[in-house]
């Protein structure tokens, strides 16, 4: 199954059977993955077809055209983006039986228990301990800058089985159950006054060691996989020009003569090419990977994405002039979906400055391109070697 | 928003690449750019003559029927990488683009309202291109090199007598061509170089790979090639600003390249100083600039290939962010050398020279961006 045509003739058969103007939102979303149609290079019985990537699009624009609902990936992001790829590569049949489904559908948000508070850049050294009890591993520590952890049924949890051991070395990798007891979530307000973001403890939580994702010791290398698709998946969306948040700046430029400066219109067009040329290298990444030619650009996008949400949205609150001196609203709240755009310039100025912090700060991410990309030695280390439990903190 | 652009290399094109590299690697190496910079022969008329007639670039983009190859500026962008990474020394861009695009403008022109194809405007301008297309002809556009499109260029006189009159500075590769193509008040002539009245005053460039010269008529005799020179000049300039910013990510991803190599060769501290994250922070943030001007300059390149409406604007963007990358690149790379970066000896000034100079040719910094607040609507305060 490899071919347009065939995908388009399933993907109209499934509309016939199930019209989507009759059918039930849940319903249509697990026919079309019983029908190999969530995403159809998985393999056959887990929502796929076994087919190249790129035939997704031709799905996506028949069901688009027919109006059928989707499973609201933004929701499901870290579902889809990070905890199915990791899934479907090391996890064992009755776990991508049981879990990939409800995952795609959206009946159950997934998290991520990554970072802590002593575990940040140096994700390796996490502390999050996982004891052996038999057919149970028994978790404790803390987690930190967990999106949708309020929402979530599961987490991807990687935690340390062997202090003895150098930090690479140590970890292991499961899916552990939001809903078990000893699982607390709290709200982490950032500087914008919401919480998207939670903190997780961990306090004597029991997961089953069915529930690990690869074999013990081997967790960080599972997490790879994980890591490996935030990056690709922040990087990799089409925008139409003007599309990002020098949008609203243009805007705001065009209609209001009487905020123009010429310090603030040299810092505009600066920003407005560094912005569609920021666009175009996304499109030629996003060209690059339809044409089966994955290139290491990806890694930059965020860089530049990072820089550039923050620049042009500082020089948004100075063009607002008396208006920049305002803030929409401080209220506490924990929204389920983060809107770059969204609210007003205060609010994206301040939401920015996570840009270069989350998914890799932009400093670390320097680090990858210089030594990966470019073959730049690392710096000398000196914590590959040493057990875990003996690291400086 | 018109369809997408194809941001890629074809397969030709990568073909098309390898080629020249290799003659570039055999022919122009940093050594013999150096000692060609230095003697007063400053480009190569050998290697132009195997650039230009033997693989058949000079006319890339004329059309078969003119006696060329019929390619598009996507091929003629991959050529300027090349160029622009060895800073060769030869009127590529200045005749095979920008004097090959003004004349095709001319054509155009004549083709459309002469009457009789056979005109005498019409047959000129045929005949130049084919010989600037078969390697046989070196042309030069007789404007100052800074000169953007879409502003005014300093334009010969036409006296009484028929005669043409004037000085026109910073001309890029005059002192190579055979005929300039000059810019008058009534029209756009073909003024050939060694007629009496004309005269190629050498000047001393910035950009060693890049001669320059005053053009001082006297007299000189030309052949009217169209009535106007606005339109065909607009177009010779703005094919060649869009694909300058071609030449500018090869020369910015050579100062990279070598960049990386040096860094991790050299030791300090008892270690390669490529390890230190001061270092490679700004490598890395280097290559995220070259690998973006990659898709500002194919974008460009396939604007203007495919005739897009966009093309005034791909190329002003173009320009406005490829210009900038080289001259950071070639500063780059003149820094994390070091001491060896600021030696004649080492190829670091070349191109950084090259760099520079490219910033302020075919529209000084700030021209570009102001064509962009005027195509996309952002206009200054009043």
């Amino acid at each position: 199954m490899t071919d347009a045509t065939e995908v388009r003739a399933l993907t109209q058969e499934l509309l016939a059977a199930h019209p989507p103007a009759t059918t039930d939102r849940t319903d249509f979303l697990k026919a079309r993955f019983d029908a190999g149609l969530a995403w159809v290079h998985y393999p056959v019985g887990l929502g796929g077809l076994g087919a190249p990537r790129s035939l997704q699009a031709v799905v996506d624009a028949e069901l688009a055209a027919a109006g059928a609902p989707d499973n609201d990936p933004r929701r499901i992001g870290i579902g889809l983006g990070m905890a199915a790829p990791t899934i479907l590569r090391f996890g064992t049949d009755e776990q991508k039986q049981s879990l990939l489904r409800p995952l795609w559908v959206g009946e159950e948000v997934w998290c991520q228990l990554f970072s802590e508070p002593g575990a940040g850049s140096d994700l390796a050294a996490l502390g999050t301990r996982a004891v052996r009890d038999g057919d149970e591993w028994v978790v404790d520590g803390q987690k930190v800058w967990t999106s949708s952890a309020h929402v979530a049924r599961w987490a991807i949890l990687i935690a340390r089985t062997d202090p003895a051991l150098p930090k690479h070395r140590g970890i292991t990798y499961f899916v552990c159950d939001m809903t078990d007891p000893g699982v607390e979530v709290r709200p982490l307000r950032q500087i914008t006054g919401e919480a998207e973001f939670n903190e997780v403890f961990l306090t004597g939580v029991r997961i089953p060691d069915s529930r690990r994702l690869g074999p013990v010791g081997e967790g960080w290398k599972v997490a790879q996989t994980t890591l490996m698709n935030e990056r690709v998946s922040i990087g990799g969306s089409r925008i139409p020009r003007e599309g990002g948040m020098i949008g609203p700046v243009a805007a705001t430029w065009r209609e209001r003569p009487e905020l123009r400066t010429h310090d603030l219109h040299q810092r505009l067009l600066d920003l407005w090419v560094e912005a569609e040329v920021a666009r175009l290298a996304g499109e030629r990444l996003r060209q690059q990977l339809v044409a089966g030619q994955p290139g290491p650009e990806g890694s930059g996008m965020k860089l530049a994405f990072a820089r550039l949400n923050q620049e042009i949205s500082g020089l948004e609150v100075e063009l607002r002039g008396a208006e920049g001196l305002l803030y929409d609203d401080w209220t506490m709240r924990r929204p389920e979906l983060v809107d770059f755009t969204g609210r007003d310039a205060g609010y994206r100025y301040l939401r920015s400055k996570g840009n270069s912090i989350e998914g890799g700060t932009s400093e670390v991410l320097l680090n990858i391109v210089a030594e990966r990309v470019l073959g730049l030695p690392s710096e000398p280390r000196s914590d590959k070697d040493i057990a875990w439990k003996d690291l400086a903190r | 928003m018109t369809s997408q652009p194809d941001l890629l290399y074809s397969e030709a094109e990568d073909d098309l690449r390898a080629a020249v590299r290799s003659l570039l690697a055999d022919r122009c190496d940093a050594a013999a750019v150096l000692t060609r910079a230095e003697s007063d022969t400053p480009y190569d008329p050998a290697l132009w003559a195997s650039l230009a007639t033997d693989m058949g670039l000079a006319g890339l983009l004329v059309p078969e029927k003119l006696g060329g190859q019929g390619a598009t500026h996507r091929e003629a962008a991959v050529v300027l990488e090349e160029l622009g990474r060895s800073v060769a020394p030869t009127p590529y861009l200045t005749g095979a683009v920008v004097a090959a695009e003004t004349l095709l403008g001319c054509h155009a022109e004549t083709a459309e309202t002469a009457e009789n194809p056979a005109s005498p405007e019409a047959a000129a301008v045929a005949e130049l291109l084919g010989a600037l297309a078969g390697g046989r002809t070196v042309v030069a556009l007789a404007v100052p090199l800074s000169a953007a499109p879409g502003t005014h260029v300093p334009r010969a006189v036409r006296a009484a007598d028929g005669s043409l009159g004037g000085r026109i500075t910073a001309v890029a590769d005059a002192a190579a061509a055979k005929v300039l193509l000059v810019p008058a008040e009534d029209g756009l002539y073909a003024v050939e170089t060694g007629e009496p009245g004309v005269t190629v005053e050498s000047l001393t460039p910035l950009d060693l790979t890049r001669p320059l010269a005053t053009v001082v008529l006297g007299g000189a005799r030309g052949r009217r090639l169209a009535g106007s020179a606005d339109a065909p000049v607009r177009r010779g300039l703005l094919a060649g600003a869009g694909l300058l910013a071609s030449e500018q990510l090869g020369l910015a991803e050579w100062c990279l390249e070598e960049t990386v190599r040096y860094t991790r060769d050299r030791k300090q501290f008892n270690r390669p100083v490529g390890s230190f994250q001061a270092l490679k922070h700004r490598m890395a943030q280097l290559w995220l600039e070259v690998v973006s001007a990659r898709a500002a300059a194919r974008n460009a390149a396939d604007a203007l290939a495919t005739g897009s409406p966009d093309a005034p604007l791909a190329v002003a963007v173009a320009q406005t962010y490829c210009s900038r990358v080289a001259v950071r690149a070639a500063e780059e790379c003149v820094q994390l050398h070091g001491g060896i970066g600021m030696t004649w000896e080492h190829p670091a000034h070349l191109y950084l020279k090259r760099a520079k100079s490219d910033s302020i040719a075919l529209g000084a910094p700030g021209r570009h961006t102001e064509a962009v607040a005027e195509l996309v609507g952002l206009p200054a305060p009043q």
